[in-house]
């Protein structure tokens, strides 16, 4: 079964999960509403893949990933609005996912040599900072917004950005780079006399976890048509951190299960928005009390899980 | 000049409400080293039950702040029995987490429950809506109230937490929770007392807001709260002088930020200090760094 070897296994479900979403595309079971949500659980899943790298991997607890994502999608816009093309359209995604790494790491280099919940509040007052600016930017339009984004994003662009960040991640997360942030989360002081730099990593895990939010956030202007700086305020990092705590700190797979489970959860409670907030908050609440390692912990649903799951299957039967 | 004195004015009024939240959080902090977000919630659901008092029930606003604070003390300590208590041998990030997912159960639930919309408290009566003028300031009661309420609060906190064998507990276990209990000091309900004063001094906040701003919403202690944390680091989390001196700086920073700046760019300036301090000086204006043990 030398086709069926878990590389190929993984591409195969790729194209079978686009082949099927690009059906239901055309054949138009895929409504308007449904692609919008569509959209909105993809975005959810680069954003939180991309804050899990940062706070499940590498250990380093950020409350500041909206601020990423509105830099990417103010950026995206503001080029696609001159350059309203193709190419201008992934011209503005490349370069709003660059701008969002720049200030990640401008931001980065220094408040990461902070801890824990020291950390987290500089990068919320970052964010809050990042939403003050283009509060207040001539060329963002002030609390009023950017209006008439030109829409580019279709399904092989979504299925391309959302796979690709996917894959990206797992791949470093797999490498030498991944495994040294991972050290870092389980002991920084153990890494480091090992000879990990620790600073080193953590820009490094920070600024990927931020080109993947401008990624997401450059998605969002491409789709959405509109933004304002309030989408992108503090709730909205939550939302974000909510996916990762509930899926698992440290699971990609975990992060987009939660994503999806989330995506159902509040089309659901749709006409309700304050409810859903306080489902989220309970959510939160009863996971950290009862399972603070979140759904998956930092277990993977890949498909060594499943050979092992039916080996094992196989052996109590026989 | 008269300009700048009306400023210092104001910027002692707002800076004694971050003061008093400030508190709060710099306690907690120091006893459990938890940002407790919930405080901020806490804060406003003082406001709240400051405003039922007054519209529904009549209250003048002395037995408002008293019901607010005895309401929001209990409140504090639920909060920490429920959430925070089964998480006391869990990582820090799960308890913050967790502070997190509370503040916004009580916002969200707040909103829920009495809508989202702004409730301005009832005009005041009596000697409150006096104004007075000296030179080319005008100070009104309220001002007065604010700063007076905060002192007096202070001075009883001081003396709490300096004299009695309850304050004595608490600085204990702010120090050395291990040792703390072994010489006997039940650390369990230390940390509650925390929170009950914590969560007091945040009610009564919540009140005078309530009465100088005129306008409460349920998402009314988001941004005071952040900026009170950021009062709390900058004094030095931890340390009581440090949230008091922390609080009236931040009151003053946007006070003048607004007053001769540009008044949208007030709450970056806060942020901003937030990320120089917490870079530069980590423990604080008023803390001492200590090193990392291995």
């Amino acid at each position: 079964m030398a086709l069926l070897q878990k590389g190929w296994l993984k591409y195969i479900l790729m194209l079978l999960v686009f082949v099927v979403g690009q059906v239901l595309v055309m054949t138009g079971i895929l409504n308007d509403y449904l692609f919008a949500t569509l959209t909105t659980l993809c975005i959810n899943i680069i954003l939180a893949v991309s804050l899990n790298l940062i706070t499940g991997f590498t250990g380093q607890f950020s409350l500041g990933h909206a601020g990423f994502m509105s830099i990417g999608a103010y950026v995206c816009a503001l080029i696609t609005m001159r350059i309203s093309t193709i190419p201008g359209f992934l011209l503005g995604v490349f370069a709003g996912a660059c701008a969002a790494a720049l200030v990640g790491f401008i931001v980065g280099l220094p408040t990461l040599r902070l801890r824990g919940d020291y950390l987290a509040i500089a990068t919320l007052g970052m964010a809050e900072i990042i939403r003050i600016v283009f509060l207040n930017l001539e060329i963002t339009n002030g609390a009023a917004g950017l209006n008439g984004v030109p829409q580019f994003v279709t399904w092989p662009w979504l299925f391309l950005f959302t796979a690709g960040t996917i894959h990206l991640i797992s791949n470093f997360i797999h490498s030498a780079h991944g495994r040294a942030c991972i050290t870092l989360r389980e002991d920084e002081i153990a890494a480091e006399s090992i000879g990990i730099d620790a600073t080193r990593y953590k820009v490094t895990a920070f600024v990927m976890g931020a080109f993947f939010a401008g990624i997401a956030g450059s998605l969002y202007a491409s789709y959405f048509y509109f933004l304002r700086p309030t989408l992108f305020g503090f709730s909205r990092s939550i939302d974000i951190l909510v996916i990762v705590v509930l899926g698992g700190i440290g699971s990609l797979s975990g992060s987009v299960i939660a994503a999806i489970l989330l995506a159902l959860i509040s089309t659901y409670l749709q006409s309700f928005p304050e409810l859903r907030m306080v489902f989220y908050a309970v959510a939160l609440v009863v996971i950290m009390i009862l399972r603070p390692q979140g759904l998956m912990g930092s277990k993977e649903l890949s498909f060594d899980l499943l050979r092992n799951l039916g080996r094992s299957r196989k052996r109590r039967s026989s | 000049m008269g300009q700048f004195l009306q400023q210092v004015l104001n910027s002692i009024s707002i800076g004694s409400i971050y003061a008093l939240i400030a508190l709060g959080y710099t306690m907690v902090y120091g006893i459990i080293r938890l940002i407790n977000f919930a405080h901020a919630s806490v804060y406003m659901l003082g406001a709240y039950i400051g405003y039922f008092a007054m519209t529904y029930f009549g209250l003048g606003f002395f037995p408002a702040i008293l019901i607010a604070m005895v309401l929001c003390t209990i409140i504090g300590v639920l909060i920490e029995k429920i959430a925070y208590k089964p998480l006391r041998n869990a990582t820090r990030i799960a308890v913050l987490i967790t502070a997190i997912g509370v503040s916004m159960l009580i916002e969200y639930g707040m909103m829920f429950f009495v809508k989202a919309n702004v409730r301005s408290y009832p005009p005041m009566t009596g000697f409150l809506t006096k104004t007075f003028t000296l030179g080319s300031m005008t100070i009104t009661t309220q001002q007065i109230l604010i700063l007076v309420v905060t002192i007096v609060l202070m001075v009883i906190l001081q003396f709490v937490v300096r004299t009695t064998r309850i304050g004595k507990a608490m600085r204990a276990v702010s120090q050395d929770r291990d040792a703390a209990e072994l010489m006997g000091i039940d650390v369990n309900s230390t940390i509650s007392f925390t929170f009950a004063i914590g969560s007091a001094l945040a009610g009564a906040a919540g009140v005078l807001v309530g009465v100088y701003y005129n306008s409460i919403n349920p998402l009314m202690g988001m941004l005071p709260g952040l900026k009170a944390f950021v009062a709390a680091v900058f004094g030095g989390i931890g340390l009581i002088p440090g949230a008091v001196l922390g609080g009236y700086f931040i009151g003053a920073v946007e006070v003048f930020v607004a007053g001769y700046g540009n008044s949208m760019y007030r709450d970056a300036v806060v942020f901003a200090i937030l990320i120089l301090v917490l870079i530069i000086k980590p423990a604080g204006l008023l803390g001492k760094s200590t090193r990392e043990k291995v």
